[in-house]
């Protein structure tokens, strides 16, 4: 054998650059969804979405419908939206409160937990096992703090292996919350957009384009987050490996050392907030948490927290996908979240400030591949500047580009695996 | 005089703005004419992208909402597209004005159809109008079609109409949509 034949994959990913056709060829797409979206852990959904038994909302795990359920029992259910008969849907709507889904179809009927109660002029079923019949469920579901995590895959590594150092992510921002926990509560925007899920995935902590794509509203609003982005800012990204990366700018915030000042305000604008979390914390806690402020980070392969913000990232085809965008909400702090609500809307979906222009980017990179010359994309900057912090995690300047090579280093790992 | 029941549309309307509305049977013509030549002007206004022609239509108070996911959302606990105070809707404008409002650079072509008036019941001297509104969109991405309900609150200040609140509901609001970054 010849020990130099390479594979497909050596030849599209190299060092810092990428082939174009990993973002628009539909047979890699199909990989994907087999070898990364129905193995690796999906972020689903948060728990506070499906408050009451029998509330269901319909989320999806790549390119497929899954149904976030709280059955009658209060337990959490991922259900496949697929009748075992003939495949019709259980269910069209998206959301709602019931105990059993019936198939319009022959009008068999199902508990919310997923078995098969009964079918229509059973007769003709004699001595079948119905205990065989009930609708399909993900494989593995597993919470975090709330935020529900499902894989299709019955091996692999737990949820938590998975999340590694990007844990501490969802930490710090349950964190932010004086209760502790944080609420998916005001319902999404979603937002189309004709272009590959990787370039949403790399754009979320691609730290070198804020500065240009959001110049339009910096210039005309007072926010602070340019600063953030620079060429002299402290912040640094972070690979926490498994595809996860961070912006974080928790340096910059302790050099300001004022709490709130991640939000863009002070401390005597949400006295409400500051009391609740200095009695749940303690004052030195509680200064540090509102001094640090909430993660920016990538979790691979869909959620992506936004400080303020959840984004989960939808795949529909190679060259379409969905951002899925909502407000977070700290769970007893009306305060905040209406502020938290106000600022989210003004930035993202369809009409935001921000993520309007984030879509015309990624659309326009997504035509752009049309032109077959060069052929790879080039992800280099800053491969001289990478370093290992205290915890050996990979670290770079924040407008590097080495998130998205530690993401397209899983990705190949991912979709190299037997 | 018509009471209330006897007016009220059907059940639909509700369902079509959120609210229970009722429509009002009669009307001055000459304000009908005027109302429409007002929105005509403003969709005008919108279709040309003139942004400070078209700032100037709302009154200090104003309101534009633009709901997602239904036309009943409470936009003060629920996500909307946009949910603008007048303060917000100038930075919108500014914004635009800048010209690296990239997803409105090059600006979208455009031409809306806006048809269906009724008038709703007002118990002051607001005027509260409906409408349909239909868009042809064209831009970098391609073509895109945009339908929507439209609901007026119109407020005459020193003699000139002025928006004090538009709702828009896009008819496709529950589902995934493109970016809509020109004024809708
Ligand atoms: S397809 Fe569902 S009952 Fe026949
Ligand atoms: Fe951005």
């Amino acid at each position: 054998m010849d020990g130099n034949i390479k594979s497909k994959w050596d030849e599209l990913i190299q060092p810092g650059l990428v082939h174009g056709s990993l973002y628009y060829d539909e047979a890699i797409f199909k990989e994907e969804v087999e070898k990364i979206w129905f193995r690796t852990w999906v972020y689903i959904g948060h728990e506070s979405e499906i408050p009451n038994k029998n509330d269901f909302v319909t989320k999806s795990i790549g390119p497929m419908p899954v149904l976030m359920v709280r059955d009658s029992n209060g337990d959490i259910q991922l259900l496949l939206n697929r009748c075992p008969h003939r495949g019709n849907a259980v269910c069209v709507q998206e959301k709602g409160n019931r105990a059993r889904f019936t198939c319009p179809y022959h009008s068999w009927t199902f508990s919310n937990t997923g078995d098969l109660i009964n079918y229509a002029f059973p007769e003709g079923y004699k001595g079948t096992d119905k205990s065989q019949l009930g609708l399909g469920k993900v494989t593995r579901v597993t919470n975090y703090r709330g935020f529900i995590f499902g894989s299709m895959a019955a091996e692999g590594p737990t949820l938590e292996e998975h999340l590694g150092g990007a844990k501490r992510c969802l930490d710090q921002l349950c964190d932010n919350s004086p209760t502790g926990e944080i609420e998916i509560s005001a319902g999404f925007l979603q937002h189309r957009t004709r272009a590959n899920w990787k370039f949403i995935l790399e754009n979320e902590c691609d730290g070198y384009h804020p500065a240009f794509v959001h110049s339009s509203i910096f210039s005309v609003s007072d926010s602070a987050i340019g600063d953030l982005y620079g060429n002299e800012a402290v912040a640094v990204t972070r690979s926490f490996g498994y595809g996860h990366v961070e912006v974080d700018p928790r340096p910059e915030f302790r050099r300001r050392d004022a709490p709130l000042s991640w939000f863009g305000t002070t401390a005597e604008r949400l006295p409400d907030y500051v009391k609740q979390m200095e009695e749940n914390y303690g004052p030195d806690r509680a200064r540090q948490i509102m001094i640090d402020g909430t993660p920016h980070t990538m979790i691979f392969p869909n959620l992506f927290i936004a400080e303020i913000q959840i984004f989960v990232i939808q795949p529909v085809s190679a060259n379409e996908s969905i951002q899925h965008s909502t407000a977070i909400q700290f769970k007893g702090a009306p305060d905040i979240n209406r502020r938290l609500r106000q600022q989210t809307m003004g930035s993202v979906g369809p009409a935001g400030f921000l993520l309007a222009d984030d879509t015309e980017m990624y659309e326009r990179n997504q035509r752009g591949l049309e032109i077959r010359q060069p052929e790879y994309l080039y992800l280099k900057r800053g491969e001289h500047r990478e370093r290992r912090d205290e915890d050996g995690y990979l670290i770079a300047h924040s407008t590097d580009d080495m998130p998205s090579r530690e993401i397209w280093k899983h990705y190949r790992q991912m979709m190299e695996a037997k | 005089m018509n009471d209330a029941a006897e007016i009220a549309g059907p059940d639909i309307l509700k369902e079509w703005v959120g609210q229970p509305r009722v429509y009002e049977k009669s009307f001055n013509p000459e304000l009908y004419h005027e109302v429409q030549q007002f929105i005509f002007r403003e969709a005008r206004l919108q279709d040309i992208h003139d942004y400070d022609a078209w700032e100037a239509l709302w009154t200090d108070d104003a309101l534009y909402w633009v709901p997602a996911n239904g036309t009943d959302t409470d936009p003060e606990r629920q996500m909307s597209l946009i949910y603008d105070n007048r303060s917000r809707i100038a930075l919108r404008i500014r914004q635009l004005k800048t010209g690296r409002r990239h997803s409105q650079t090059p600006p979208s072509q455009l031409a809306r159809v806006i048809s269906n008036f009724e008038f709703l019941k007002s118990d002051s001297d607001d005027i509260r109008v409906m409408c349909n509104a239909q868009i042809f969109e064209t831009n970098l991405r391609g073509d895109t079609m945009w339908a929507s309900r439209n609901e007026y609150t119109l407020r005459r200040v020193e003699g000139e109409l002025k928006i004090a609140y538009k709702k828009v509901v896009l008819i496709n609001n529950n589902k995934a949509i493109y970016t809509l970054s020109f004024l809708v």
